[in-house]
């Protein structure tokens, strides 16, 4: 059983075919690196297999359910979570109404008017749990707009984990942050526990390479080499059109 | 602190038509009061959703003419309450379900035009709403035995009304559904990833709105006892939009400040000044360019600036060079 299998996905934008005929398959567990030159589709295949876009042809398994047709809010409750390569937060509240909006999302809480959120210990003293996993829980009261971006990175990570995902897609989490940073970043996304399978896009490819166990090579829209670390930087497809050779 | 705050301040409000010697300004009260109902609903959707509304004097029009028509038609006074805000809710389903088909310009585009409507039917629609002659009501009710007929009764009924909104409201922000709104309105697709249904946050927060402004509008009629097409007009939702940007918007007091403008210098500047929409148009201006946010949160930065600016500074302590570079 695949933790997430993506068969034959097609996706076109308008004349502009995006993914062809894409077909992957992530084991439980998996560290599934996926990497491209940028308009390769990578981003896409994202929002295609979070639904918030549909795909022309192909389906979307999570767990061996068929999720193609599932609305992109029901599959956060399915187990997948997202971060996004330009991060997009909750600039003006705090770290803490962050990730408590994250933990809200999956309870029947969030449909609540009448109960004060301030009131609700169980999830705010979880939220404070999710923030000192990432080492912030100093700056829980905090504005997220007073953070750095490697924090405000953290935070975001912080907020797909807090959902207890099953299966966490990173969309360039490196992107943008100093050496430091990354170290950070890097130290917390290869502390994910095991039960989490990720699949990671980057670009920086001195860290990704380490973290990841599979990779696939996508290019115009296509897969056009899988296999693991050795394999795929070896491949005369990826030197050719990866990295240039 | 706070609640008791707001307890002397529902004292003094309670007080005015004790401190207020003409009835004339107990009426302006009034007319604030059911004002800041209507602009505490439209809030909802412009402050805290993100949604600007253009076609909400349509809803407020609606609950308005459904109680004149029951009234007239020989209604209670509490089936007739019930009767308009239950259709105005009607009324709100079918604006959500069109308008939030939209965003952005879109749906303020979309809530011009189903404004509009409801304005073409109030206009047209001669043997329902007696066209621009408006309907005439015979009188305001008597819960419990206590007439409204007079300005103060009628103020202090008001009052209980706009305490409810205003309770309601707060602790309809404060709770985990305002939360998500909020987020809905931040970061709508972020929110979508988070599992949250945006739509139907959307929706509901469009009903709630409508709620408070049907109640409002029945309001309305009570307190003029008579409602014409000019209640539903574009005018009248820009108005309310005014009044919730002029104070604030996605806060608790601004819309509340933001109509009590708006109503005095309608009420008050129009007596001494012609032309009082030039008063009220270089108002706005002045409040755009100096607090952009609002009055409510622009005076509370400005306090905090000024608060700042008065704080002693702690004296810098000077350097001797042998300590320079110690460490």
């Amino acid at each position: 059983m695949s933790a997430l299998a993506v068969q034959g996905l097609d996706k076109s934008f308008g004349g502009l075919r995006v993914t062809s005929a894409v077909t992957l398959s992530v084991e439980p567990g998996e560290r599934r690196l996926i990497i491209g030159p940028n308009g390769a589709g990578k981003t896409t295949l994202f929002n295609l297999i979070t639904g918030e876009l549909k795909p022309d042809r192909g389906s979307i398994t999570l767990f061996d359910q068929d999720i193609t047709r599932v609305p992109s809010r029901r599959r956060p409750h399915l187990g997948i979570a997202r971060t996004y390569q330009i991060i997009t937060l909750f600039a003006g509240e705090t770290l803490l109404r962050n990730v408590t909006l994250s933990l809200l999302g999956l309870r029947a809480l969030r449909w609540n008017p009448f109960v004060q959120l301030a009131r609700q210990a169980a999830v705010l003293d979880r939220a404070r749990e999710v923030l000192a996993s990432v080492a912030l829980d100093h700056l829980a009261d905090r504005p997220l707009a007073q953070t750095s971006y490697g924090e405000r990175r953290r935070v975001e990570i912080a907020m797909a984990l807090a959902q207890h995902p099953r299966v966490l897609l990173l969309d360039e989490p490196f992107a943008g942050l100093s050496v430091e940073e990354r170290r950070d970043v890097l130290r917390l996304v290869t502390g994910i526990p095991r039960d989490v399978t990720i699949v990671m896009i980057e670009h920086d490819m001195d860290v990704a390479l380490d973290f990841a166990e599979r990779i696939s090579v996508l290019h115009f829209g296509q897969v056009i080499v899988e296999g693991t670390r050795s394999e795929v930087v070896e491949h005369p497809r990826t030197r050719e059109i990866y990295l240039g050779e | 602190m706070r609640r008791l705050g707001l307890a002397a301040a529902f004292v003094v409000l309670a007080a005015v038509p004790f401190f207020v010697s003409s009835t004339y300004y107990v009426n302006v009260a009034s007319q604030i009061l059911l004002y800041a109902i209507f602009a505490l609903g439209v809030n909802v959707l412009v402050g805290y959703a993100g949604l600007v509304t253009l076609g909400h004097a349509g809803l407020f029009g609606i609950a308005a003419y459904t109680a004149a028509r029951m009234l007239n038609d020989g209604h209670g006074h509490l089936s007739v309450v019930t009767g308009a805000v239950t259709l105005t809710l009607v009324a709100a389903v079918v604006f959500a379900v069109l308008a939030l088909r939209g965003t952005g310009l879109g749906f303020v585009m979309i809530t011009v035009a189903l404004g509009q409507i409801v304005w073409g039917v109030a206009y047209r629609w001669l043997s329902i709403t007696n066209g621009d002659n408006g309907i005439t009501i015979k009188g305001r009710p008597s819960p419990f035995g206590l007439s409204l007929a007079s300005p103060a009764a009628f103020y202090w009924a008001t009052l209980v009304v706009f305490a409810a909104a205003l309770v309601t409201m707060a602790v309809f922000v404060a709770s985990p559904f305002g939360a998500s709104l909020r987020g809905t309105r931040d970061q709508p697709r972020r929110m979508n990833a988070l599992g949250y249904h945006v739509w139907m946050i959307r929706f509901l927060a469009i009903l709630f709105s409508a709620f408070w402004s049907g109640v409002a509008g029945i309001l309305y009629l009570y307190y003029n006892q008579f409602v014409s097409p000019h209640a539903v007009a574009l005018t009248a939702s820009a108005e309310a939009l005014l009044m919730v940007i002029s104070g604030g918007t996605g806060t608790l007091l601004g819309p509340v400040v933001g109509a009590a403008l708006v109503v005095i210098v309608k009420n008050v500047a129009s007596a001494y000044i012609e032309r009082w929409n030039f008063v009220l148009g270089a108002i706005f201006v002045a409040i755009v360019v100096c607090m952009p946010e609002g009055l409510v949160p622009g005076t509370v930065r400005l306090t905090r600036w000024v608060a700042a600016s008065l704080r002693p500074r702690p004296a810098a302590r000077v350097v001797s060079p042998g300590e320079e570079g110690g460490r």
